[in-house]
């Protein structure tokens, strides 16, 4: 009996149920409360900062020997900055952290904080992309003249031919407003020092530990053996825990310097201010299309606002380089150019968010579909099976390598599903009723998975990609598998506890995954990119694999029976063909007690494994449709349909939630999420009261169909899903608002498309059809 | 620093004598004086509901409440819902329909839906999802809270809660 492919209920629920979570928040009792004093201009010189007396109270004056955090991408396009851990000299965007009090409790941490007073001379903030861009703008880091931090081009020979032949050009210009990943946990760590060993153990609320370590010893110039980083039950995260922050280095600082355990919690306004962005992108697109509607080649022109600094590890390539390799997605583009620039400004820091560029990639290339489909004459459902991928191994333009896929498939399973014919007549009686509905497909590819191969190719002086799993089976017969990668809330364990179960024959229950701890798991990457369940599920298949084989061997010197005839299943090891077994626990305290019996496996039951592959392509195709009340300029959402393909589903369960969470975000981006600066460079939007995540009367129902291609790509036959929903939402959105619109010939061409946003589209078109 | 106030708690049944400063929240209270920290706080602000208990049997958002004025009241909090390790209906069904990813919100979640469905058992999907909504959720997309809330409604109507709380 398999494990694999059941929907076990998670074994991480009870305590989180209970109340039991372990929170870093939770772990803050007795430490000393630290809080940061932010700068309240987004640009400008420090003339001084003015500390009370006899106070903890701390400037980068103090930071003796702390290096700045200045990641390294190795591409001739790539200009590093320095980021202090404290602003030194001049503050490079709103809300940057100045300096760090500590106090016995919060309160009168906060009430100290009031009292330092910093003297910035203000100076003209550069916020927005086009102003960055301008000839003659000021530079916002000295050494970077232009703006410009990370400028790839590409460029195939033929693609002027392709736009000379093309019989129809489609160009868009489109914009995302800029979001947070918003973990409903903020970030927070706490920092114990141990007086005997002069040892730190940071618990933080992150999801790269590891890396966490390694780039807090590398800036505060210490081993990493004096270090443990521990995440615990974390809140979310979506990438927004990926990065090393100023605030971890300054409370491992703290915690030596003051010999004290420390902790900081922020609230909710920090997060908003202070920690990592996404999503602020302008693409100027052109596409070149055939009569037929095939498309002969795509000419983009992608610009991603990255703040003011650059994100540890992956840097502040992460959104302009993912936008010019995976532009094209799902489809065939034999002609490609690009330029993609990540641009520098006095705001917070672009760092990964779900999805990274792909909900405006695709939002691109299926509007492109729309609007091309519309002038061609060709259904709109028809121009995208003209030109989506169906040979595999697919090349794309920018050479990544597509495993197989349903991209067809999966197209004709959402158009089935929602009725496309039953909907149009629909559509054809609201609108005589004067009502605005509207039907919207968006078919789209997933990257996920990807090992050091990928990471190597974007030129990162950091490369991720492996993970390393250690798993033993105890004396008791009871498994632990360690590691690397860190979940925050995906339900990993029980996944990966299914594939361990499968490999060794015993129950999920008996399987403990421990995680988060660098004490604890082997050098890993944490969970990010929709990789977790391919890389660290292959890597302990594999470490689960080598420890059966060598439950197998003790069991066929203790029935005296072959190797290959021993099977374990049902906690049991068994002897083909007899009816003779051992339970697997007296197996496996034979093995670790009586090894002497064993000399050709030796003792003991445990064994490392490392996967690295080279990734896997899931895909998707949304379909939903939307009300647009005209007067208010409001959306609601009707249906929403997910036709997915993320190869073999180890927890089915699992696989629909990642969705449902994703699309939830994907709504979120498409109609209400905004972090909206003025022009001083002033962040409006820092309450839940200004910045406006979907609650429970926005989200539908979403309905999920599930298609399984399985690949040789990995191990598992399992891809990643955790993005998708986040990734394909957007557009389906917007192309469904404007098919309800139609009436008005209205091109929605920024997101989020609020009611505002809406009401003025439909003015100007009112205003124009009547002259 | 200000002046503190000496109260007294009834948190899950149980007397807490605390010495608070007037401008602690509630919230924090429970959180850091009587060591109850399945409360989670959000925003802060009184938005996400993360931090929901049931004071005198009406959800509250702890955040937004002093401990002072809490001073008498019946608290329940979200570790007074299981009885031992038996988990309550509510907790049962968001574990069985996958209402939780991150767990964060879920303490809010089940005390807003546990105080909803005391006051008024009958309640429709409707009024639920309408409740509910007070409430955010990064992770889960809410699809398998409501499921979760609406199966434990059905089985709470099938066999109430007995009346010791």
């Amino acid at each position: 009996m398999s494990w694999i492919g059941r929907s076990l209920p998670r074994l991480e629920d009870p305590s989180l149920l209970m109340g039991r979570g372990r929170y870093v928040a939770d772990l803050a009792r007795g430490a000393a409360s630290v809080k940061f004093v932010r700068s309240p201009v987004a640009a400008g010189r420090i003339l001084s900062i003015d500390v009370p007396d006899g106070e903890l109270v701390f400037t980068a004056a103090d930071l003796d020997g702390v290096k700045p955090i200045c990641p390294i991408l190795h591409r001739p396009d790539y200009i590093a900055v320095e980021q202090p851990i404290l602003a030194k000299d001049r503050v490079m965007f709103c809300g940057q952290a100045l300096a760090v009090v500590v106090a016995e409790d919060q309160g009168l941490a906060e009430d100290l904080a009031e009292e330092v007073y910093a003297d910035i001379d203000a100076e003209d903030a550069i916020v927005d992309m086009e102003a960055a861009l301008a000839e003659g703008a000021v530079a916002v880091h000295a050494h970077a003249p232009g703006n410009v931090l990370v400028e790839g081009v590409l460029r195939s020979p033929g693609l002027d031919a392709a736009f000379a032949d093309a019989a129809e050009i489609v160009t868009l210009d489109l914009r995302s407003g800029r979001q947070s990943a918003m973990p409903l946990e903020g970030r927070g760590g706490v920092a114990q020092y141990d007086r005997i060993s002069g040892r730190v153990t940071l618990y933080a609320s992150v999801q790269m530990p590891h890396m966490l370590r390694t780039g807090l010893a590398d800036v505060l110039q210490i081993p990493e053996a004096d270090l443990r980083v521990v995440a615990p039950d974390v809140g979310g995260g979506f990438g927004q825990k990926m990065s090393l922050f100023p605030e971890y280095v300054a409370l491992v600082w703290l915690a030596r310097k003051l010999e004290r355990d420390v902790a900081w919690i922020e609230d909710r306004r920090e997060n908003f201010l202070a920690s990592s962005h996404s999503r602020d992108q302008s693409f100027h697109v052109r596409g070149a299309f055939a009569k037929d509607g095939t498309l002969l080649g795509i000419d983009a022109d992608l610009k991603s606002n990255v703040g003011a600094f650059s994100c540890y590890p992956v840097t502040c390539g992460v959104e302009p380089l993912m936008a010019l390799a995976e532009l094209p997605g799902p489809y065939k583009v034999p002609e490609y150019g690009v330029r993609s620039r990540g641009v520098t400004t006095n705001t917070g820091m672009m760092a990964p968010y779900r999805g990274v560029s792909r909900p405006m990639l695709t939002l691109t290339m299926e509007r492109m579909m729309d609007v091309a489909a519309r002038r061609l004459g060709i259904d709109p459902i028809e121009i995208r099976r003209r030109n989506l991928i169906d040979s595999f191994p697919h090349r794309s333009p920018t050479g990544l390598v597509y495993d197989e896929g349903s991209y067809k498939e999966a197209m004709d399973r959402a158009v089935a599903a929602i009725d496309l014919t039953g909907f149009r007549a629909r559509q054809k009686e609201a609108r005589a009723a004067g009502r605005y509905l509207g039907i919207g497909f968006s078919v789209f590819s997933e990257r996920t998975g990807y090992g050091t191969p990928a990471y190597a190719a974007r030129g990162m002086n950091i490369v991720p990609g492996y993970e390393i799993v250690s798993c033993a089976m105890d004396p008791s017969g009871f498994v632990e598998a360690r590691i690397g990668s860190s979940p925050h809330g995906q339900g990993l364990k029980t996944a990966l506890a299914q594939l361990i179960a499968d490999e060794l024959g015993v129950e999920p229950g008996k399987i403990k995954v421990f995680s988060g701890d660098t004490d604890a798991t082997p050098y890993g990457w944490g969970t990010f990119a929709s990789r977790s369940m391919v890389i660290a599920g292959g890597a302990c298949k594999l470490a689960a694999g080598k420890v059966a084989t060598r439950l197998r061997s003790v069991a066929a010197v203790m029935m005296q029976a072959s190797e290959d005839h021993i099977v374990l299943e049902d906690g049991l090891a068994r002897v083909t063909g007899t009816n003779q077994s051992l339970p697997i626990p007296e197996v496996a305290r034979a093995a670790y007690h009586q090894s002497h019996r064993f000399p050709q496996s030796g003792p003991g039951l445990i064994e490392n494994a490392t996967y690295d592959p080279g990734g896997t392509f899931s895909n998707a195709c949304h379909a939903c449709i939307v009300e647009v009340d005209i007067e208010t300029g409001g959306v609601k959402i009707e249906r929403f349909i997910v036709a997915e393909d993320a190869g073999l589903l180890i927890n089915p369960m699992i696989v629909d939630g990642q969705i449902h969470g994703g699309v939830a975000q994907g709504i979120a981006n498409a109609l209400f999420e905004e972090l909206i600066y003025d022009e001083t460079g002033n962040l409006l939007t820092v309450s839940l009261a200004d910045y406006l995540p979907p609650t429970m009367a926005e989200v539908p129902t979403i309905e999920i169909e599930h298609l399984e291609t399985v690949s040789d790509a990995t191990i598992t036959k399992a891809k990643g899903v955790g993005e998708g929903g986040a990734i394909g939402a957007p557009a389906a959105i917007i192309n469904a608002m404007v098919d309800a619109l139609s009436p008005f010939g209205i091109e929605i061409v920024r997101m989020p498309a609020t009611p505002q946003y809406i009401r003025k589209l439909i003015r100007e078109a009112e205003r124009d059809a009547h002259g | 620093m200000a002046n503190k106030h000496v109260i007294t708690l009834i948190v899950n049944g149980k007397d807490y004598t605390l010495s608070v400063e007037a401008r602690r929240t509630l919230a924090d209270a429970l959180r850091d004086d009587c060591g109850l920290t399945g409360t989670h706080l959000g925003c802060e602000h009184g938005v996400c509901g993360a931090c929901t208990v049931l004071v005198d049997d009406k959800p509250v958002r702890s955040c937004l409440m002093f401990a002072v004025q809490a001073e008498g009241c019946s608290v329940r909090t979200v570790e007074g819902l299981a009885k031992g390790d038996a988990l309550h209906l509510l907790q049962k069904a968001f574990w069985e329909n996958h209402g939780l990813q991150c767990g964060f919100c879920t303490p809010g979640f089940l005390m807003l839906a546990a105080g909803a469905l005391e006051a008024d058992p009958d309640l429709s999907e409707e009024e639920i999802r309408d409740i509910l909504s007070s409430n955010l959720c990064r992770c889960t997309g809410y699809q398998n809270i409501i499921k979760s809330v609406c199966l434990a409604a059905n089985e709470m109507r099938a066999c109430p809660p007995s009346a010791d709380r």
